[in-house]
């Protein structure tokens, strides 16, 4: 029981921070229809400006954070200006050859400043640890989820609510129709690159606090897609239960079975649901009236 | 001012009151993917307070004149070579879509093109972006279309024909335009329909006194509630005169009434049968 326990708030806090690097994945699929590789390394590149704000130039937490939400929106901004728009209206192939270049290059970068080895960074979140039911739960797993469940929240509401996220949907639904209402595609285009680059901030602090600031983040981001596969590559809610899913199963084929067998399962999750509903589980069909 | 066929390049500008011209098109030229000529040397011009209709076959270049007009000839790689398009006093031929809402112009496009996810309100806010508090038009519209108001929390996508154009119109209006273009608001619509939704374009007409320019295959209807009638071929004004009397030029209830020289319903494939042999260019 206590085992049982212990896998399920890791996984938990795997899946939550799945949920939020995909949440990136599928604003830029809905808005942009850019299918977009480099999401694990905006992870990568978001973990790495928090680390050099807060342990390098030494600023406070909340300065850190902001000063990484800064560099996140630009880089966002400046991906999409520079190397997405020239490429609207061209081959769906080529912009996802863009998009894993881009990849390649966020990580080298990233490399070349900072080398290969882990950085230590100091918790952030409070460490130690809580007795529930006779299972030793780490405290930072569990700020993790309180952490993405209001961020997710922050998003939900604003896709709701807002006059700037409803025009994001409608943009995703009719461009040309969209124009007609004088919303600038090309601002919502930008603003969509930014907030996924903040959410994969977010997911990249979280991430390089309850592991290590180093490389492997881009592969954690690399399980957005049996992630964004399963709930659907344009849904928001499909985020969050294919995160939670993803998570909890990866956590759970590595405690009661075997710990290599757990980098596989979330693909072999990809492989089946592509077989078996390939746009995942809330993923938008077409909408027919008859 | 009596109906003539328009020969020059620049009749219906000269024509039209030189003040009272909420849209003026001169001499406008399109052209496609740099090679595809569609509007040669297009004018007209659209009153203000008036219901201007334009009429003409398919493939006369109708919705290509409304999508000059709104500025989304780039996203579909066509451009304005020639020519200019003045709103309101001022020159937005090389406008951004985007910016020329904001001038004063919606438009409703040709097969309603509501957003099928979204709810009708979250239509009817997204009509509303250029606007910073759309509130109070919110009630305007759910007024003047009551059966959207009981409708708010639906899915645009699963509304009929008719109920998805009143959305579109209402979300046209919380844009709050001076001028509203429809491209073929009966498109697809029972007959019952399009009636109803002629009454509402002709009611926003008179009791808001909204400017109109619409687009119709429906000649009879536009030509009923219009006030003014432009007909098109090949790219050009062909035709232009007061509605009342396009109704009763011979040619127009030939060509586009399906009506005889003697008043009586021709059959359909007389009238095609004209179509082919007579033409005014």
């Amino acid at each position: 029981m206590s085992t049982f326990l212990n896998l399920m708030v890791y996984g938990l806090a795997d899946g939550a921070i799945l949920a939020l690097a995909a949440l990136g994945f599928v604003l830029i699929y809905k808005a942009t229809s850019v299918i977009n590789f480099a999401q694990g390394e905006f992870l990568l590149v978001g973990a790495y400006m928090f680390y050099t704000a807060f342990v390098v130039l030494q600023l406070p937490l909340v300065l850190a954070v902001v000063f990484g939400v800064v560099i996140a929106t630009l880089i966002g901004v400046l991906v999409e200006r520079l190397i997405l728009r020239p490429m609207v209206g061209e081959n769906p192939i080529s912009i996802i050859m863009v998009t894993i270049g881009l990849s390649i290059f966020l990580r080298s970068v990233v490399q070349m400043f900072y080398g290969t080895r882990p950085q230590s960074q100091p918790a952030v979140l409070p460490t130690g640890s809580v007795n529930v039911l006779g299972a030793t739960i780490p405290v930072n797993r569990l700020w993790v989820l309180l952490i993405a469940a209001v961020v997710l929240t922050a998003f939900t509401v604003f896709f709701r609510r807002s006059r700037h996220g409803i025009a994001m949907r409608a943009v995703a639904d009719d461009q040309q129709a969209a124009m007609t209402m004088g919303i600038s595609v090309r601002r919502i285009f930008a603003m969509a690159w930014a907030l996924a680059a903040v959410s994969a901030l977010i997911a990249g602090i979280l991430l390089g606090d309850i592991y290590a600031v180093d490389q492997n983040i881009a592969a954690f981001g690399l399980l957005v897609f049996p992630v964004v596969i399963l709930g659907g590559l344009d849904s928001v809610p499909g985020t969050i239960v294919g995160g939670l899913t993803i998570g909890l199963l990866k956590q759970f084929t590595s405690g009661y079975l075997d710990p290599g067998l757990a980098t596989v399962i979330p693909y072999v999750v990809l492989v089946l649901i592509l077989l078996v509903r390939p746009y995942g589980i809330f993923g938008e069909t077409r909408i027919e009236r008859v | 001012m009596s109906t003539t066929p328009v020969t020059g390049t620049s009749g219906a500008a000269a024509t039209a009151a030189p003040g009272g011209s909420l849209l003026t098109l001169n001499n406008v030229e399109v052209i496609y993917d740099d090679v595809i000529l569609v509007l040669r040397g297009l004018s007209l011009a659209v009153p203000e307070g008036k219901i201007v209709a334009l009429l003409g076959s398919n493939g006369a270049g109708k919705s290509t004149t409304l999508k000059a007009v709104s500025g989304l000839l780039p996203s579909e790689h066509g451009e304005v070579t020639d020519g200019s398009v003045v709103f309101d006093g001022q020159d937005i031929t090389r406008m951004d879509a985007a910016e020329r809402v904001k001038q004063g112009m919606s438009l409703c496009m040709e097969g309603r093109h509501v957003f099928e996810h979204l709810s009708v309100a979250e239509n009817l806010v997204a009509g509303a972006y250029t606007q910073k508090d759309s509130g109070e038009d919110l009630d305007v519209v759910y007024e003047f279309f009551p059966k959207l108001a009981d409708m708010r929390n639906r899915v645009a996508g699963y509304l009929s024909g008719g109920e998805q154009q009143m959305l579109a119109i209402g979300r046209a209006l919380m844009a709050k335009p001076k001028l509203l273009m429809l491209d073929e608001p009966s498109l697809g619509l029972a007959p019952l329909l399009v009636q109803e939704i002629f009454g509402y374009i002709k009611r926003l007409n008179t009791e808001r006194g909204l400017t109109v320019l619409v687009i119709e295959q429906n000649a009879r209807r536009a030509l009923e509630v219009a006030d003014h009638g432009y007909i098109m071929e090949q790219g050009r004004i062909v035709l232009e005169g007061p509605a009342a009397e396009m109704r009763e030029n011979p040619d127009v209830k030939e060509f586009y009434l399906g009506l005889g020289e003697e008043g009586g319903r021709k059959s359909y494939r007389d009238v095609k049968h004209y179509k082919r042999r007579k033409r005014w260019l």
